[in-house]
Order: structure tokens, then C-alpha cells, then sequence
């Protein structure tokens, strides 16, 4: 991922943060990771260095197999500045059967065809901006 | 704790003021309050200067830029920022102020410009976007819009709510945004105009969308004391709320509520010893018509999922069940972010003195105002009595 600074007009993309590089160079490399902890188990989807809930900061990395059912979406028809070239596009929000909930593009459906309750499974893909980002896809 | 009363409030007109920067607005509202409270600059105590973001005046820290064009240095001020309802925020620390014995005349002002020369929609829309999170959200592209549509597609399948019943919400705050000389937009609208208006971020289209908004509103809190000898037409803040929910919407356990306006609510009646159905008008944080719909059932207005049905009944007029936004809402009286939770108290406090004019709500006693900062990160709920 690139870097950016902050502008009206170009594409916020943070730094991947150093307890979570990892995230991001699995994701370059088709894998998608959450952090499990190690003291409580909870599991954090997107990852988190730390475990608010049993504030533990010693963490295992985990692939996320990222099947799910789409919960809700929208299909975005006015985009921010840096976005109205691929307008429209849809963002969903899936509820993973591992437990944690994701937003992110759904992608390779029409968005006439998208269905509440449809199953979608969560996929690395190199975009047309040269951001590897993960993605819902339909499934089945 | 000492009881607390609003003795002064002013607002600028809401809508694209080109010819207005962020300190003329402010001075305005400001002004009309000291007027309304037969107040000197000199009494004022202390200070909230509630803006969103400071990306929309360039001006780093515009509360300091604010305050000395008031001419208030050297009194205290704190610049206050919770998203949208950054000056409800604002009336919460002043109160604490005057409640607490700290100082005894208060004053908490919003204002924002986020309409500037040569600046897009497309640009306001992306900035606007970072409100969501920034690691995970914000390189998909999201947008305001977006976020309640969202969670109005949760909505409309979990409920059963309809577009016709989203754009009901659009149809009635235009028609009281008519009746409001201070609101953006002061015309009415009709249910076909507003179903056949583009598409914003399906489902919800142009209507559906508050717009982007210049103003300012303040208002002037003293202690009993001093409210009882100043003024003939005090009006109590008697419970306040607030509540919070998560940035990022993968954190959410329900798309069709804002748990931070659940929890604030909670609080806000229960200090203020009162129930939903006491409340005789109330001015809710409609940013978009789903938003409306949501805030009626959280606040407990109605049973959850039956919003839909409460506008479709026509029960948020004035004369029905709880009138809601007769004001115009942020829908048609505009959403200036950080100046809207003070135009809200504006409005109640001119109802609850019976100085609302045209759109009076008949002897009205309990008001409550409802201000979402982004899509929940904060929510503030108060409630006041005359």
C-alpha cells in the first residue's frame, strides 16, 4: 500500500502499522489474516495488536477462510472525488462464519442481482488502482 | 448540582452563505443570543466553540479565531469536537460549568462552513468519508450517504420499511422547512418529486440526503439565580445523555439502530425523570430521512421497526402522536455540522417559549433534542422544560 497525505482530492491509504505489517504483506500475497489472542481467544477480523477485552497484547496471526452471508450493502452512484471513476460501486457488509463482520467491495455481481442473506466469500484482488485490497465475492 | 437554564439563543440563516466567513457567522448567531438574553458580551463567562473540522476554515484551531472575534479574550474557551454533534457536546460542558458552581453564565456555539469558492461536492463528499474508518473503511470509497444506506437496506429488510416511507420523512420536513425563515431550503416538496430525484447511494436518493450547509447557533446558559433575574421565560435543561458507537460499521451488532442514541436517551430520560411519550416536540438528527425513521424508534417514539409506519401515519406532524423536526430538520433546514445540536436547542427553546410562529407546537412543556455525531460515533440527547 502506498502512502498518502491527507488531501480533499486524493485516496486516503494509512501506513501499514508496524504491529501489522504482516497483515498487509499476507494480503500482497493472496492471504487474508485476522490476530487471535493468545490469553482469551477472542478473534479480531480486521486484525487488532491489542485485545480490548482481556487487554493482552500477545497475539497469534490466523488465516481468515472468509465465507459468509452479505448482511447489508449499498450501491454508491455519487463517490468522493478520487473514486467517481469506477462509480457505481457497491460496499458490503458481510457476517463471516468465523464470527467477525467485514465491510468491503462486493464485486463480480450485478448490483441489481445482490440479494440480503446471499453468500459471498472474502478474497484478495490487485485493483485497478494498484491497491491489493480484500474483496466480497459471490458465492455458490 | 445546581439547575441550569437556557436564557439566550441565536442562529444565523442556514444554506450556502458565500458572502459569510466562519467568524461573521459566529458573531451573528452570537449577537441575536445576547439580544434575546439581555446580555453584555462582559457577562459572558466562559466559553465552547464547537466546529467539526477544521479542514473546512483552513483554520487551525478556528475556536481561538472564533473567541477573539467575539471580543472575548481573555475568558475561558475550549474548541469542542464530536462530528456532527459537536455543539450539543459543546451545551453538555457548559452546563457541567454552570451546574457544578464553576461559573455561572455559559455560552455554547456551533458553527461550520464547509461550502468554500471552488470547492466540489465530490471533494466535500470524500472528506466527509474519513468520518469512517480510516484503516479498514476508507480506501473503498465510502461516503456519508453511503453509511445510512447501508444501514437503511438493513432496515428495509428487517422491518419491511419502504422508499415511499423514507421519502414521507423528506416530504414533511420540506413542508415545515417552508414555514421556517431560517432554513436552507423553504420550499415544499412532493412524494413523486422526491422518489424520482437521482440516486445518490441506493437506496437512498437526492431527497432522501440533507444538504451542505453554512450557519451558526449558539445559546446562553445561567445558573437558577441568575435565569430567574434575567429572564421571564427560562427554559430547564433537565436531562442529558450521551452515547457513543463504534467507527468502524464491522464493530456494529445491528445495522437498523444507533446504539449510541439508545444509550444517550436512556440516560437523558432517566435524569430528566420523564418517559418518550411526556416529550411534546422533538428535533432529531434526520442527516438523511433513514436517519429520522431510526432516531423515532431509539428514542422510543414508537416500538422498534414500526418508524416506518409512525411517519406514514402522519404521526410527527404537528397534532399527531410526538411532532418531529418541525423546524425543517437538517433535511431542509440545512446541517452545518458543528452548528447544527445548537440550532436544534434554538428551535426547542422557541417552542417551548411559544415563539415558533407559524409552526408552533400547541403548549408545548418537554422538548428533547437528538444530534448524531457521524453515523453514531457520538450521539447527544437532552431534554428541556419550560
Amino acid at each position: 500500500m502506498a502512502v498518502t497525505q491527507f488531501s480533499f482530492d486524493v485516496r486516503v491509504i494509512v501506513p501499514p502499522h508496524t504491529k501489522l505489517k504482516k497483515f498487509f504483506e499476507e494480503l500482497e500475497k493472496g492471504k487474508i489474516m485476522g490476530t487471535k489472542c493468545k490469553k482469551c481467544g477472542k478473534l479480531y477480523f480486521p486484525p487488532q495488536a491489542d485485545c480490548n477485552k482481556c487487554l493482552s497484547s500477545d497475539m497469534d496471526w490466523v488465516e481468515i477462510k472468509g465465507t459468509g452471508k452479505l448482511i447489508t450493502y449499498t450501491v454508491t452512484h455519487v463517490a468522493p472525488k478520487a473514486y467517481t471513476n469506477i462509480a457505481p460501486y457497491v460496499i458490503g457488509v458481510a457476517q463471516l462464519d468465523e464470527g467477525p463482520k467485514v465491510t468491503a467491495w462486493v464485486r463480480d455481481i450485478k448490483p441489481e442481482e445482490i440479494k440480503v442473506n446471499m453468500k459471498v466469500k472474502l478474497v484478495t484482488e490487485k485493483c485497478e488502482d494498484g491497491i491489493t485490497r480484500y474483496i466480497l465475492k459471490p458465492e455458490g | 448540582m445546581r439547575r441550569v437554564a437556557v436564557v439566550g439563543v441565536g442562529m444565523t440563516k442556514f444554506g450556502v452563505l458565500a458572502d459569510k466567513s466562519l467568524r461573521e457567522m459566529a458573531f451573528e448567531a452570537f449577537k441575536e443570543a445576547l439580544e434575546d438574553a439581555n446580555l453584555a458580551p462582559k457577562d459572558i463567562e466562559s466559553v465552547y466553540t464547537a466546529i467539526n473540522a477544521d479542514h473546512f476554515s483552513s483554520q487551525v484551531s478556528p475556536g481561538a479565531s472564533v473567541m477573539e472575534y467575539l471580543g472575548l479574550n481573555p475568558k475561558p474557551n475550549i474548541r469542542i469536537e464530536a462530528a456532527c454533534a459537536s455543539s450539543s457536546a459543546a451545551i453538555r460542558l457548559a452546563w457541567l460549568d454552570v451546574a457544578s458552581g464553576l461559573h455561572d453564565i455559559a455560552l455554547a456555539l456551533g458553527v461550520e462552513k464547509m461550502n468554500e469558492a471552488g470547492r466540489t461536492t465530490a471533494e466535500i463528499i470524500q472528506f466527509m468519508g474519513t468520518g469512517g474508518d480510516i484503516t479498514w473503511e476508507n480506501h473503498y470509497g465510502p461516503t456519508f450517504p453511503g453509511f445510512y444506506a447501508i444501514f437503511a437496506i438493513n432496515h428495509m429488510h428487517k422491518y419491511g420499511t419502504t422508499k415511499e416511507q423514507l421519502a414521507m420523512v423528506a416530504v414533511k420536513n420540506h413542508y415545515y422547512g417552508a414555514m421556517n425563515p431560517k432554513a436552507h431550503f423553504q420550499r415544499e416538496i412532493t412524494l413523486e418529486q422526491a422518489l424520482k430525484s437521482p440516486m445518490i447511494s441506493y437506496p437512498l436518493q437526492l431527497y432522501d440526503c440533507c444538504p451542505i450547509s453554512d450557519g451558526a447557533a449558539c445559546a446562553i446558559l445561567a445558573s437558577e439565580d441568575v435565569a430567574k433575574k434575567i429572564s421571564d421565560t427560562p427554559i430547564w435543561i433537565t436531562g442529558l445523555g450521551l452515547g457513543t458507537s463504534s467507527v468502524a460499521l464491522h464493530n456494529r451488532e445491528d445495522y437498523a439502530t444507533i446504539p449510541g442514541t439508545v444509550e444517550a436517551a436512556k440516560q437523558a430520560y432517566k435524569m430528566a425523570r420523564v418517559e418518550p411519550r411526556d416529550v411534546d416536540v422533538a428535533c432529531v438528527h434526520d442527516c438523511f430521512t433513514i436517519a429520522e425513521i431510526m432516531a423515532y424508534e431509539d428514542l422510543g417514539f414508537c416500538k422498534k421497526g414500526e418508524g416506518g409506519k409512525l411517519i406514514e401515519e402522519k404521526q410527527t406532524y404537528i397534532g399527531g402522536k410526538i411532532p418531529v423536526n418541525v423546524d425543517g430538520g437538517l433535511k431542509a433546514k440545512g446541517h452545518p455540522t458543528g452548528a447544527t445540536g445548537a440550532a436544534m436547542t434554538y428551535e426547542i427553546v422557541k417552542q417551548l417559549r411559544g415563539e415558533a410562529g407559524k409552526r408552533q407546537v400547541p403548549n408545548a412543556e418537554i422538548g428533547l433534542t437528538h444530534n448524531v455525531g457521524a453515523h453514531g460515533t457520538y450521539v447527544c440527547v437532552h431534554i428541556y422544560r419550560r
